[in-house]
């Protein structure tokens, strides 16, 4: 193809986007546009796939059945949302053993809020709370993205989501109004988890670098700053609600803004955590390497067991 | 020796009375386990009475690239239609 074809094709695929219409696998697309896929893609695959591990750490711990079987739903929920994603991105023609190999490798990144550990039952609370309640406000919009398998599975991902929200403020409340002591804990939890939430919308608009991009391509609606506000607005009355105090001496509701103002991220932190220096980020490829591993005979097993019962219908039918 | 489970597409009739509709894929080493997971990842929450799995690679899908040649010709077939047909306004329902 000519330069000029790409870029009259580039023209049209911008246009359709900009009409609102669905790209589809087979699509001709623009390289930018499926590599772009393919890293949002995955990367919001492998932070389902490893935000099992922090709760996953929890579930022989529940304190009642009532919460075990929930944690045990969310946890099984979050492993659907990676392989929802997964096969929405190899729809791009990316293998998911190329997937896995990215991740494994560290090559591939995967959202910082899941190094950080678990070291209460109460961060079963807040994590459902303020980790799902901001991944939620990052997903809807995607529900309307323009490649249609990720949109898709956002739709499905986001039904999904509610309930893990909920059940996270349920345990949270539970506690903040329990014995002194549980709510003490949940508390704490509470001052762990909010600035690394804060963290998951992403640098600020000023830093961030794909944002234009982003908009036209609808991997984004609003920007990371309008998203954050969006979810400290949400969640500061119902830290309220509930007796707990958001860990911000410069948290204050602006009159003239109608939302409230809020103090400086630390974004070394952030960058820190990005990087592979977070307390949790070795553990984490540690626990997920090995869990691939340690299954490999399985996986085998399961090959060679299909293999040999083809062989053994195939001589059926002789 | 490593060998990947190959990649199924999973269609799900939601209730009876609806026809199976694709909800996604998902990697197994047979049609039996392909079922199974296909259970797990789409249907936790009643999505289904009925899934139907095949191996991805017995698709064959048209090429976008054809679609002039393959769906345009309909657009002039305006007598396929029953708007392009004149009737007295005496007659309402036909
Ligand atoms: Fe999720
Ligand atoms: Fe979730």
């Amino acid at each position: 193809m000519s330069e000029n074809q790409i870029k009259n094709l580039e023209t049209e695929f911008e246009a359709r986007i900009a009409r609102d219409e669905k790209i589809e696998p087979k699509d001709w697309m623009p390289e930018k546009y499926r590599q772009t896929h393919i890293r949002q893609i995955s990367q919001h695959a492998h932070s389902e796939i490893v935000g099992m591990l922090p709760e996953g750490n929890w579930i022989t711990r529940a304190p009642s059945l009532r919460r075990k079987v929930a944690l045990l739903a969310k946890v099984q929920d979050e492993a659907g949302h990676g392989l929802y994603l997964y096969s929405a991105c190899e729809t791009l023609g990316i293998s998911r053993e190329e997937l896995y190999e990215q991740l494994h490798t560290g090559k591939a990144k995967y959202s910082s809020i899941f190094n950080y550990p678990t070291i209460t039952w109460a961060d079963m609370g807040a994590i459902g709370w303020l980790v799902d309640g901001a991944a939620i406000i990052n997903q809807v919009p995607l529900c309307n993205t323009s490649y249609g398998p990720y949109a898709r599975a956002m739709i499905r991902v986001c039904k999904e989501e509610s309930f893990h929200q909920r059940q996270g403020y349920e345990i949270m409340m539970t506690l903040a109004n329990g014995t002194p002591e549980q709510k003490e804990m949940a508390q704490d939890a509470l001052n762990r988890w909010w600035w690394p939430s804060l963290m998951m919308f992403g640098p600020t608009d000023a830093e961030s670098v794909h944002t234009a991009q982003s908009m036209k391509w609808k991997l984004k609606r609003k920007t990371n700053d309008e998203l954050r506000q969006q979810f400290v607005d949400q969640t500061v009355p119902q830290a309220e609600l509930i007796g707990l105090t958001i860990p911000d001496p410069d948290l204050k509701w602006n009159e003239e803004r109608q939302s409230y103002d809020f103090g400086p991220i630390d974004w070394d932190e952030f960058w820190q955590v990005v990087k592979g220096h977070g307390p949790m980020n070795k553990e984490r490829m540690k626990a997920r390497v090995s869990a691939w591993e340690n299954g490999a005979w399985v996986r085998d097993a399961a090959v060679a067991y299909a293999e040999k019962k083809k062989e053994y219908k195939s001589k059926e039918a002789v | 020796m490593s060998k990947n489970w190959p990649l199924w597409e999973v269609f799900v009739r939601s209730k009876n009375g609806l026809e199976h509709r694709h909800f996604g894929s998902l990697h197994a080493a047979d049609a039996e386990m392909a079922l199974e997971n296909a259970r797990d990842v789409y249907t936790r929450r009643n999505e289904g009475v009925s899934i139907w799995v095949v191996e991805s690679k017995y698709i064959t899908a048209s090429n976008p690239v054809d679609n002039g040649e393959l769906f345009e010709p309909a657009q002039d077939k305006v007598y396929r239609h029953p708007t392009f047909y004149d009737i007295p306004d005496e007659i309402k329902h036909m």
